[in-house]
């Protein structure tokens, strides 16, 4: 059985991985992981989960070409809103990693896979979101 | 309130210095600090110092085992890039509240090699590469395409900003590098993390810097021939933004703190005649001389192309030669910048001398995030 990256992935037994989000129900900011103050207008115990979107639109990006040993490049480190909000980091797949071919506010959809084979020490294997183009 | 001075301020020359360790560093910045100030450590009150990299390691109480231990106070203080100017608020402000007349501030700092950033994961797998990037040129990167999404900015408007600081590095003798390096240069330079090229990212450096901070009653005591007033001190954290989380914030703490310190100081932006900024990557600068007020929101591209913010244009910028070839030892640059300030308002600064330099702004961001400004005046 594979493992979720971050908390925030959930993989339900029953269902379609998804991303949550916890929204506070005073301002209606969008945060991810668990937290018990919103760091927005500091309302107290007003966190709901909700599930995130799995469609949204690039924001801003690099193109990644030196990183630490035994990564791959170059990569695309990409930053997408997604639609009803939240914001998150992942790769940009499917996509070649030239300036003139990344568009922002393209539209990408997040998708679920295998961790690009990494294993933590115990030998687990770990599910990871992505973020691909939408043709 | 009677102002604040710095009646002594130096920095050693940048570069790398394996063998030596940074409580020697600092050490030596603080003698020269000292002897700038006509003072000795037998003077000091309390002891303000900055350091990253060795933190838990009571850096200040062992620069002391150098160089006097009279047991002052000594805080040591830790604030990402923004650590030397922590210290040397922490100092401005003991003496702002009457505790103290004569305060030292050291920044120091000796640096691995290599990306900054990135490593971190908590619990299970390496995220880097799989997450996007973590590192800090890929950080800062997403931080300058965020402009470039905005305002068309392009590669070659940041690249001119890393030509602009390398060239004027060439004035200063303290910098790590003084080398030129032509616009061809910086974009074809190997590729880190688009836009920005191993010659748009700061260098990592060993350096060290210290000031002596004094009351105006000790200031008119000592002599203020060579005094530096110290017209605004302000430090921010990053107010919220919707992309806090995954895109730290160096915009808004910054324009939060540039106007505390215009409105400190009873000045506007027009009234400055020098900026040190953190360019810590060339993406970097771009956003701060918008963040600073120097121009316009959407200008920062057309002052980098009309020159203004060149020596001997409009508002120079980084004259020092940044971050990006002076070189960033992340604890010292908080007061390296105001070293360099200072030298100009004193009419210190040899080949690279701002004309008629009367006011002069220093700037830092430590990621995460906080932000550090003070103006300095000229006396």
């Amino acid at each position: 059985m594979s493992l979720p990256v971050v908390e925030y992935l959930k993989l339900p037994e029953d269902g379609e991985p998804y991303l949550e989000g916890h929204k506070c129900s005073e301002c209606g900011s969008i945060f991810l992981g668990e937290r018990n103050v919103c760091s927005n207008c500091f309302a107290r115990d007003s966190m709901q989960s909700i599930k995130l979107n799995n469609t949204g639109k690039l924001y801003s990006y690099s193109i990644v070409f030196r990183s630490f040993p035994g990564i791959e490049v170059p990569y695309i480190s990409a930053i997408v809103d997604l639609d009803g909000g939240g914001t998150l980091k992942g790769n940009l797949i499917d996509c070649e990693p030239d300036p003139d071919k990344i568009n922002f506010d393209m539209p990408v959809e997040v998708i679920f896979d295998d961790a690009l084979g990494r294993k933590d020490k115990d030998g687990n294997s770990y599910i990871s979101y992505f973020f691909k183009p939408i043709s | 309130m009677s102002d604040v001075y710095v009646l002594g301020v130096d920095m050693i020359k940048f570069g790398r210095f394996p063998d030596r360790t940074v409580p020697d560093l600092g050490a030596e910045a603080a003698l020269l600090a000292l002897d700038d100030a006509g003072l000795n450590i037998g003077n000091m009150e309390a002891f303000y110092c900055g350091n990253l990299g060795q933190a838990n390691a009571m850096v200040g109480q062992r620069i002391l085992q150098e160089i006097g231990q009279t047991g002052i106070p000594v805080v040591n203080c830790s604030n990402a890039c923004a650590t030397g100017a922590t210290a040397f608020r922490e100092a401005w402000t003991s003496i702002k509240a009457g505790l103290y007349d004569v305060v030292l501030a050291v920044g120091v700092e000796q640096m691995g090699t290599g990306l900054l950033g990135g490593s971190g994961g908590g619990a299970g797998i390496p995220k880097e590469g799989l997450l996007g990037s973590g590192t800090m040129p890929a950080v800062f990167a997403e931080a300058g395409m965020e402009h470039a999404r905005q305002y068309g900015t392009t590669f070659e408007q940041f690249a001119k900003i890393s030509v602009k600081n390398h060239h004027h590095s060439t004035m200063n003798p303290k910098a790590r590098y003084q080398i030129e390096t032509p616009l061809d240069e910086v974009m074809n330079a190997e590729m880190i993390s688009y836009p920005n090229t191993k010659l748009m990212c700061s260098v990592n450096v060993d350096g060290a810097a210290a000031a002596v901070l004094v009351s105006e009653k000790k200031a008119k005591e000592l002599g203020m021939q060579r005094a530096v007033r110290i017209k605004a001190s302000v430090m921010t954290s990053d107010p919220y933004q919707e992309r806090d989380l995954v895109m730290p914030d160096v915009n808004s703490c910054t324009r939060k703190a540039a106007a505390e310190a215009y409105e400190m100081a009873g000045l506007g932006s027009s009234d400055v005649d020098l900026v040190e900024l953190h360019d810590c990557f060339a993406t970097a600068e771009m956003l701060h001389y918008e963040n600073l007020g120097l121009c316009d929101d959407g200008e920062a591209g057309r002052l980098i192309d009309e020159g203004e913010v060149e020596l001997g244009g409009r508002i120079p910028v980084n004259v020092s030669g940044g971050l990006l070839s002076k070189g960033h030892p992340l604890g010292a640059t908080g007061i390296a910048n105001i070293y360099e300030v200072c030298t100009h308002l004193r009419g210190e600064a040899g080949a690279r001398q701002v004309k008629d330099a009367k006011i002069g702004m220093t700037h830092v961001i430590g990621l995460g995030s906080a932000c550090g400004i003070h103006i300095l005046e000229k006396v």
